[in-house]
């Protein structure tokens, strides 16, 4: 471990390097303590991201984000994780920008996939990028009043800063929020707010630019049949969507030429709440981002502050056996989330719930587990820093669990094996066996919603969607945590980048998690006793810093970017916490990957993305 | 579904000869309204967040909740009889979602899934979060949890049936669809600088121009918190507390309590006010009992005097209103 860091941070250092000689007065150290990476000057940002990119090799754009400084600097900054796709830790590098008048170049040209962060950073920082083709709020709906993370920005009926609220803690008195607003709603107007000229400019801002109505001149010039252009909204209430998501598509005839996404909402301000929970309280909302997956989501938190916490004295790392049972959740919970994926990707097709009646049983075996172990069948809030929040239980009990099935009761440890020596490989042969060769599926999702490698790269993309293109990102390999180095499995990869490739992938995923997990058994059996959770830390001490723990989820690279203040006294609460969700970053390709094709095919090329509108609108 | 057994709804004083029973029915007109609109409540398509996952899996297999005639989810809102409002009601969603309420035919029902369509829950004070649907449609069953789990929903839903069932038709608050002429749609919100109830333009017009006035118009104020009395250390209390009991055993008991703590604060050395602090502090409800026990305690008084309890929580009420 110790090794690898110290290769890894020359790799890291000699980039810099590189950059520092070439841009000598474009490039600086971040010297402030526990940052890493490089300052650079934003109006060299473009041609320094781009050496970053083509020379220097770090293709992948993981994340970019914005964090306000109010009071520290007062400055807003933009920060990018720039990885290469064959491995190795990130180069980090920030530009700054005052908070009046906020702007910095777009860096849309160099990696596309910048496109809906920089977006939401607009949207929800107010950082304006100087080059962005369609640079419209996009969670929150054109005309909002401010930008909410902005520091000096207060909701409706703002409180304090920072958790646990005086008035609540301890020894206050709950009251209901909307209670304190006249209106009985959680509204704030603008001051300045003059009824009589308000226009809801929601709607309209959406269309724009999508081209609307007919462009007479190429009626009638082309050899081929030409029909009405046709604007079509799918969602946000359409079965299809897998939530509330909303796609514009703009039709010519039944072939489609161009696709706005449109999200939002469920934008649940989870990063406008985290800063202002402290470390902790942060753990059960990470849950509820992607929402089939949590243990996934608590992993990647805890591993965040966990790299800040080991800065810090007091520190003592999980257990073996915490590791393990992390590993066990996390990958059970990959199965869960793709099980569920190819079910509903199923559906999308028109096979109408069945095949996702059949995934839905297997996540039920697993859910009862989770039950019985972290008290929840959905939301477990299992994970703690340095370690997990209670072992697993000497049985698994239910005695209401079914509606009408009887009391059960098993030993835990036989329950897993005969769940991952039998039950869950058998499912897995029965899905296989049922769909893949099957002409309907084949003919529907062969060929169909194709991106390239390259393209995949660029825009970011994560997860299975990157791996069936044929580019072999596994976090787990190429970035390790947790015990996956000592585990034996293989990063599954396809080549083809289209539907069924990546209906493909998944299948591949769920047979080597169960490999892993055939691994973990043993070693869950040696550990039986030890310790999961080190000294109990109520609220941890963490120091200053930022760090950026990412994991990968089913759906993709799941990050978080934590930044503490490290305030001396009383409860911590987070600077700055971001989420660069998946589901979110793979849907930037989306446009791409329909144009040309059919309506009906949108439906299925958003299903084999596989996304999660609790994680994508946050 | 099982045969159709019309002895169900026998619901009058009218004995059906004994031949004819299962074949002729003597019923009311409202019953037979209500058992036939409880009997087939089909729940519209529609999830928004981590709830409707639940939703599906209570649709799923296991759950099953076609067992109650509730299976056929329709995806268009003119066809179905219930709404599921399952997950966070953004004030960008629930535009769209007081929408789809206005299509769907009446009779209609809403179902209010989990504590954030119930009011809020974990992302109650999102800046874009509306606090329940309850603000802007009218709710029929409300079901907590977080998510609740399918068999809370099947419960919610069978409530739900017991809700129909007793309706009357003689009541026209409990069934307004059968009134003269079209219903009144729920006034869809407007999306500006916040999110507008149509319902409150006056109030939002009056601040506007108080505000343009100079007038502040904003939030209420917070009210004060309660201040909990310092506690008196829990050693001092304690000790208090096994001077002035009575009965031996109970003092054995606390003697052997404040033992073990005076332990763990030794073995925790330095430590120990950093960590009361940051978690073993006694929660406010429990501190204050020890600190007010005591003196009662000491007036010879041990027992637990109910008239004192309820002034004090009458006290509280008071406070709070
Ligand atoms: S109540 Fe809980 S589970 Fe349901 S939508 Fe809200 S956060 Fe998600």
């Amino acid at each position: 471990m110790t090794d690898n860091a110290v290769v890894e941070q020359t790799d890291t250092n000699a980039a810099i390097a590189v950059l520092k000689e070439k841009f000598p007065d474009a490039v600086q150290d971040d010297t402030r303590e526990g940052y890493k990476g490089i300052i650079v000057d934003k109006n060299k940002l473009v041609e320094v991201a781009t050496a970053i990119r083509d020379e220097l090799g770090f293709d992948y754009l993981s994340s970019a984000t914005g964090v306000d400084y109010l009071g520290i600097g007062d400055h807003l900054e933009m920060v990018y994780h720039a990885y290469s796709t064959s491995g190795g830790p990130a180069l980090v590098f920030k530009a700054q920008t005052l908070r009046d008048n906020a702007e910095i170049p777009s860096l849309i040209d160099v990696w596309p996939g910048a496109d809906f962060q920089e977006r939401e950073a607009w949207d929800l920082m107010g950082i304006r990028f100087s080059g962005h083709p369609n640079l419209k709020r996009i969670l929150l709906w054109e005309g909002f009043n401010g930008h909410p993370l902005r520091k000096d920005w207060k909701e409706a009926y703002y409180e304090q800063d920072h958790k646990p609220f005086d008035s609540r803690w301890p020894g206050g008195h709950v009251f209901r929020a909307e209670e304190r607003n006249v209106y009985g709603k959680n509204v704030a107007y603008p001051d300045d707010l003059d009824l009589s000229t308000l226009t809801d400019v929601s709607e309209e801002s959406i269309y724009s630019g999508m081209g609307l109505g007919v462009s007479v001149q190429n009626l009638g010039n082309s050899e081929h049949l030409q029909t009405d252009r046709l604007i079509v909204n799918m969602g946000p209430h359409h079965p299809s969507t897998h939530g509330v998501f909303r796609m514009v598509v703009s039709l010519n005839g039944e072939t489609i030429e161009s696709l706005e996404p449109v999200m939002g909402y469920l934008h649940r301000n989870h990063e406008k709440i985290g800063e202002r929970n402290t470390f902790l309280h942060n753990m059960p909302f990470t849950d509820r981002l992607d929402y089939i997956s949590s243990m996934g989501n608590n992993h990647g938190y805890a591993l965040a502050v966990e790299q800040l916490l080991s800065q810090g004295a007091r520190w003592t790392p999980p257990t073996y056996r915490a590791e393990a049972i992390r590993v066990l959740m996390v990958e059970l919970t990959r199965i869960v989330n793709h099980l569920w994926a190819i079910g509903f990707l199923l559906n999308d097709l028109g096979a109408f719930f069945t095949p996702a009646l059949y995934a839905i049983a297997e996540r039920e075996r697993i859910l009862d587990f989770f039950e019985a172990t972290a008290g929840s069948r959905m939301m477990c809030n299992y994970m703690r820093f340095g370690g997990v929040f209670k072992d697993i239980p000497e049985r698994i009990k239910s005695v209401a669990n079914l509606v009408n099935d009887m009391v059960r009761d098993f030993n835990t440890m036989d329950y897993l094996t005969e769940l991952i020596n039998e039950r869950l490989p058998r499912a897995v042969d029965e899905l296989d066996q049922f769909l893949t060769d099957s002409e309907i599926i084949r003919t529907r999702t062969v060929g169909v919603g194709y991106l390239p490698p390259e393209m995949a790269i660029a825009y970011s993309a994560a997860g299975p969607l990157l791996r069936a293109s044929g580019v072999p990102y596994d976090i787990r390999r190429a970035d390790p945590y947790s015990i996956y180095p000592e585990l034996d499995f293989d990063v599954a990869v396809r080549y083809n980048g289209d539907i069924y490739d990546r209906y493909l992938i998944r299948l591949d995923e769920v047979r080597e998690s169960i490999r892993i997990l055939k691994q973990i058994l043993p070693r869950l059996e040696r550990t039986h006793g030890e310790n999961v959770f080190g000294p109990k830390q109520h609220t941890p001490r963490v120091p200053l810093g930022e760090a950026y723990g990412r994991v990968e989820n089913p759906k993709g690279e799941l990050g978080y970017y934590v930044v503490s203040a490290g305030d001396e006294k009383g409860p911590q609460n987070p600077w700055r916490y971001h989420v660069r969700a998946p589901s979110f970053i793979n849907l930037t390709a989306l446009g791409e990957m329909c144009k040309g094709h059919k309506v009906a095919d949108v439906v299925a090329i958003l299903g084999s993305i596989d996304i999660v509108l609790g994680e994508t609108d946050r | 579904m099982s045969e159709l057994d019309l002895r169900e709804l026998n619901n009058t004083e009218f004995p059906v000869p004994a031949d004819m029973q299962g074949n002729v029915a003597i019923t009311s007109l409202s019953k037979l309204y209500n058992w036939s609109r409880r009997s087939s409540l089909w729940p519209m398509l529609f999830g928004l967040a981590c709830c409707a996952i639940e939703m599906i899996a209570t649709a799923a297999a296991r759950y099953d909740f076609s067992r109650f005639g509730m299976e056929v989810m329709r995806a268009s809102p003119r066809q179905s009889d219930l709404m599921i409002v399952s997950g966070t009601v953004t004030k960008k969603m629930v535009v769209p979602i007081v929408r789809l309420y206005n299509q769907m035919p009446e009779p209609k029902y809403v179902l209010a899934m989990g504590a954030c369509a119930s009011g809020g829950g974990p992302f109650k004070e999102g800046y874009n979060v509306v606090s329940g649907i309850d603000k802007y449609l009218p709710v029929d069953v409300y079901v907590p949890g977080c998510p609740p789990t399918p068999q809370a929903l099947i419960y919610g839903m069978i409530a739900l049936q017991k809700k129909i069932d007793g309706q009357s038709l003689a009541n026209m608050d409990d069934v307004p669809w059968y009134g003269v002429g079209p219903a009144e749609p729920a006034p869809v919100p407007i999306l500006g600088p916040d999110i507008i109830d149509p319902r409150q333009m006056d109030l939002i017009r009056r601040q506007a121009e108080m505000a343009a006035a100079g007038k502040s118009f904003a939030v209420r104020a917070l009210p004060e918190p309660i201040k909990v009395e310092k506690a008196a250390p829990k050693a001092a209390a304690a000790k208090a507390a096994v001077a002035a009991t009575d009965d031996p055993a109970k003092a054995e008991r606390l003697r052997k309590r404040e033992e073990a703590l005076a332990r763990k604060r030794a073995a925790q050395g330095q430590n120990a006010p950093a960590a009361e602090a940051a978690g073993e502090a006694p929660t406010p409800a429990q501190a204050a009992p020890v600190a007010e026990a005591a003196p009662s305690e000491q007036g010879g008084k041990p027992k637990f005097d109910k008239e004192a309890m309820m002034a004090k929580i009458r006290a509280k009420k008071a406070n709070k209103g």
